[in-house]
């Protein structure tokens, strides 16, 4: 069944200082909170703020943390693997638009 | 409706041991997945290998399929015989986690809809209240829509409640605008557009996260775009006026004197027009003109007579 909808949505652009609260970005990413605070303690994530309450989280974690939690999930990976190999596709992904 | 061999996707014999099975999506879906993989139908495959393994490693469904026979191949008309399934349990009985929503119709016809709206669960039970899940989707732009904004319409699947109870996918569409100034990578929230609630509970909302398509003669770093100009020897060693063409037309850019290949040249700001716009860098690359004329060859023999060059002087030869 499809809902055509003619109107036109306008989205509110998540800026590099947009930040998140740790219960926004759970929201966001649909995961409980110790799951951010595990790829936080691994690194793959990092707020600014002393302690869990007033941590805020760049924009850009939301898709950090999407992309970590599908390799442990689809690829059987650990939090530190994963990890590993966000950083590693981050620098292929730099490494082949500057090739081409 | 089509037959899958679910062997023949994950490449294994239909005696394959779990751990043999096992092991074939672990690399499969490595090579495949969609965050890793630079393959063109990467996401496609993922998915088909995904439906493979939801079936190939559950015993009671892989015994069930291994029941269909081995005759079958993949692509062939398929209906299922009746009562196919008699002394299976699975129905109903749950999906791993995985995404059920983008199964085939076979799989469907099979094993059911089951467990796929798995966020569901209590959602029967009166007077129960929950926020709608956040959804996710990605849209592709082309890095001129980055500097001029663009709408696009996008066409949602998402799972829902039936008035029978049962989760049903269905489809929308959403016109959305791009942003000007949007980067690659960058999230565009749209409230109240996710999953709808339960109950009373509010919608979730719809996350965009922006790709750019490759293009012919930009990349994108950030807010900043990069060139690769080539130039003529003439003009890198004397330096010149050219024309040079941006994403929002083109500029005339003076070339220093003795710019050697590889030389960035910035036009500042002309890069994503983001809230702190991006810079276009042009990296000159010196073209050799071709010495397929008696004149050209002459030119070069000049060239040479007229200038003591030994490019390899650094190398000490």
């Amino acid at each position: 069944m499809t809902d055509d909808l003619e109107s036109l949505l306008n989205g509110e652009l998540l800026e590099e200082d947009v930040e998140l609260s740790l219960a926004e970005l759970c929201q966001a990413c649909r995961v409980p909170a110790e799951q951010i605070v595990e790829l936080v303690g691994e690194g793959i994530i990092e707020p600014v703020g002393q302690g869990q309450v007033h941590w805020r989280f760049r924009a850009i974690s939301v898709r950090r943390v999407r992309c970590a939690l599908r390799l442990q999930h689809d690829l059987g990976v650990n939090t530190a693997g994963a990890a590993l190999a966000l950083d590693l596709l981050e620098e292929l992904a730099q490494l082949r638009a500057r090739r081409r | 409706m089509q037959f899958r061999d679910y062997y023949e996707i994950m490449g294994v014999a239909r005696d394959a041991t779990q751990d043999e099975i096992k092991r074939a999506y672990r690399k499969l879906a490595r090579k495949y997945h969609p965050d890793v993989s630079k393959e063109t139908d990467a996401e496609a495959r993922f998915k088909e290998v995904g439906e493979a393994y939801e079936v190939l490693k559950d015993p009671e469904k892989r015994a069930a399929y291994d029941q269909l026979g081995a005759d079958w191949k993949s692509g062939q008309d398929f209906r299922p015989p009746p009562d196919w399934d008699q002394g299976f349990e699975f129905h109903g009985g749950g999906f791993s986690g995985a995404d059920a929503a983008g199964f085939s119709d076979f799989f469907e016809t099979l094993f059911g809809r089951g467990a796929a709206g798995a966020d569901f669960g209590g959602a029967q039970a009166g007077g129960f209240h929950a926020h709608g899940g956040d959804a996710h989707a990605r849209v592709l732009i082309d890095l001129e829509d980055a500097y001029q904004g663009a709408t696009r319409a996008l066409t949602l699947k998402h799972t829902e409640l039936g008035t029978d109870g049962r989760p049903q996918v269905r489809e929308r569409t959403l016109n959305v605008r791009i942003p000007r100034g949007v980067r690659q990578g960058q999230q565009i929230r749209l409230a109240g557009q996710g999953d709808p609630g339960i109950g009373q509970g509010r919608a979730g909302d719809l996350y965009l996260e922006v790709a750019f398509r490759p293009h012919a003669h930009y990349h994108v770093e950030g807010a900043d775009v990069f060139l690769d100009l080539p130039i003529a020897p003439w003009e890198a060693a004397l330096g010149a006026t050219v024309k040079v063409p941006t994403p929002t037309g083109a500029v005339d850019l003076k070339i220093p004197p003795g710019s050697a290949g590889g030389r960035k040249l910035r036009l500042k700001g002309r890069g994503i027009p983001a809230r702190a716009p991006g810079d276009l860098y042009v990296v000159v690359q010196v073209a050799l003109p071709p010495a397929d004329s008696a004149a050209g060859r002459a030119a070069y023999r000049d060239f040479e007579q007229a200038l003591d060059f030994n490019p390899r002087a650094h190398l000490g030869v």
